[in-house]
């Protein structure tokens, strides 16, 4: 019997009252009221590699330490990321009724995944973001200048949700005005019915269907003019991409799309939050603004935007002195792996002048690290550098409201105050 | 102690020591030569510790094993070449005293 949703809302007076073999992770309630990171504590103590032998995902082993999640995420080898065996998430791919079969190189293994990783890795490599810099300076700086000082306003809405859909739309070099439809296809590519976002997965198909529609005139318009720097033109270009099929296509084109949106803004979000509940980091922000260059690799391990990837192993193997079996689905949780107080120093501390900051797992490692970590990076710096020329407090005034989702850790709502210098 | 020189995308050379049984990730990191991130800690998991091999020292450092992890990551990296190497998969060893070593502009 699968765990029902109604079930999972039901919580325990305390983590450590419940039987070890009870604990499920995954229950995607923990994540939207923000107390997983108890549990995660706990198995990490007391059972790093664990297995939940029921729930509406299915069984699957949880892997919470550090160095343990990095030597499956190395081991491409045994541990598949193929979408037809499961795909990369705790929830498998293609398992809904009326959910489209999207092929996206990140739930590929080798060695189609290295051709088409090669094939876009290009646009957000650093000599490309060297060009894209002044721009995404210009729009975030645009965006601050908009905001009223003093009143309430949705950090969410007015800046995250804003300055991550404009950089998206200048890489795929997107119509302008119409670039709210990315923001959309982002929310609804992750969505299930139950977060509100679509009704139905049908509803979800039909959306992704036009978006993959909208898309393939850019395509065509692009695809017989030589150059462009932007991403549809790349894929158009491309030997490796430009014969896709249409769910490859669509699937590929949505794995950027959300890998560039609803994780970057979750950490522009997640940074303000930080801040203000380390009103001491804050303050040493503002003395030294130049600690935003180790601010921003300990905001990313701080808001892990993915909490997890999940892999299907092909064969018998080990982790942690437990034995997994062939066909197991296996959940790497950077979420857990990233507060490991083994590996990282005062692992449950937002400290923005840490001495190895890089040192986290929220870009993955292994051949699926995240193509995009340092589009990711360019942009929490000049949005924080903006901020800081213009406002002395990004004051947080009320709860923040988070996504009902056990893979993106979403901040969907965050009221805030400005107050210029 | 082994020597080694990093040469910037700029041309500055900086040469440094480091203890044997080290790798170049550390000589680097260690010696706070900017160019090398070394994100993942130094076990071959990223690839931000690219670095090109400088041509003399090529026969002696050799490329990456054909199919292992290494080869994997590289071929992600920006700018690759004949020549690329992670620095975290070169061992400090006596044979390698003097090495020279040329880092990208940026990593990815």
């Amino acid at each position: 019997m699968a765990t029902s949703a109604t079930q999972e809302k039901v919580l325990y007076a305390s983590v450590d009252s419940i039987p070890l073999h009870e604990i499920n992770v995954a229950n995607p309630y923990l994540f939207q009221n923000d107390t997983v990171g108890e549990y995660f504590t706990r198995l990490r103590r007391e059972d790093p590699v664990h297995y939940c032998a029921e729930s509406r995902f299915g069984p699957y082993w949880s892997v919470t330490k550090f160095n343990d999640i990095i030597a499956v995420d190395t081991n491409h080898k045994v541990f598949s990321s193929e979408a037809k065996l499961g795909g990369i998430s705790v929830q498998d791919m293609h398992s809904v009724e009326g959910a489209l079969e999207l092929e996206m190189f990140i739930a590929m293994d080798q060695p189609k995944h290295d051709q088409q990783r090669k094939a876009v890795s290009p646009v957000v490599a650093p000599s490309n973001l060297l060009l894209l810099e002044p721009i995404i300076r210009e729009r975030a700086g645009a965006i601050l200048d908009s905001l009223p000082v003093g009143e309430e306003i949705d950090w969410v809405k007015l800046v995250s949700v804003e300055l991550t859909t404009m950089t998206l739309a200048t890489i795929f070099d997107f119509p302008w005005d119409e670039r709210a439809k990315l923001t959309r296809w982002s929310d609804v590519t992750t969505a299930s019915p139950e977060t509100g976002i679509v009704e139905s997965f049908e509803q979800r198909r039909e959306e992704l269907i036009q978006c993959a529609m909208y898309f393939k005139g850019l395509w065509d318009e692009r695809i017989d003019k030589p150059g462009g720097n932007d991403l549809i033109s790349m894929m158009a270009h491309s030997p490796a991409t430009r014969d896709m099929p249409f769910l490859e296509f669509l699937g590929n084109l949505l794995l950027l799309i959300v890998g560039g949106n609803d994780t970057t803004r979750n950490s522009i979000s997640g940074g303000v939050l930080a801040l203000n509940q380390n009103p001491g980091e804050y303050q040493k922000l503002r003395d030294n603004p130049a600690l935003v260059s180790s601010m921003i690799p300990e905001i990313i391990r701080w808001q892990t935007p993915l909490t997890h990837m999940r892999r299907t192993a092909l064969e018998d193997a080990e982790i942690g002195g437990k034995q997994i079996r062939k066909g197991d689905k296996v959940v790497m949780w950077y979420l857990s792996g990233n507060r490991d107080e083994t590996v990282i120093d005062r692992a449950d501390q937002f400290i923005i002048d840490r001495e190895n900051p890089r040192h986290h797992l929220s870009f993955g490692f292994g051949i699926h690290r995240c193509m995009g970590n340092r589009l990711a990076e360019l942009q929490l710096r000049i949005i924080w550098e903006e901020i800081l020329k213009r406002f002395r407090f990004v004051e947080v005034v009320g709860e923040p409201e988070r996504l009902l989702s056990n893979l993106v850790r979403g901040i969907t709502r965050l009221p805030v105050k400005l107050h210029a210098h | 102690m082994i020597n080694v020189t990093f040469v910037s995308a700029d041309g500055t050379r900086r040469s440094v020591e480091i203890d044997e049984g080290l790798s170049a990730r550390e000589a680097a990191l260690f010696n706070s030569v900017p160019g090398i991130d070394g994100d993942c800690g130094g076990v071959c998991a990223c690839a931000t510790c690219h670095v090109h091999v400088d041509q003399a020292w090529m026969d002696r450092v050799g490329p990456p094993e054909e199919g292992g992890m290494e080869s994997d990551l590289i071929q992600f990296a920006e700018g690759t070449t004949e020549t690329s190497r992670l620095a975290c998969q070169i061992p400090m060893v006596p044979e390698l005293d003097g090495l020279v070593l040329h880092l990208p502009e940026l990593q990815h």
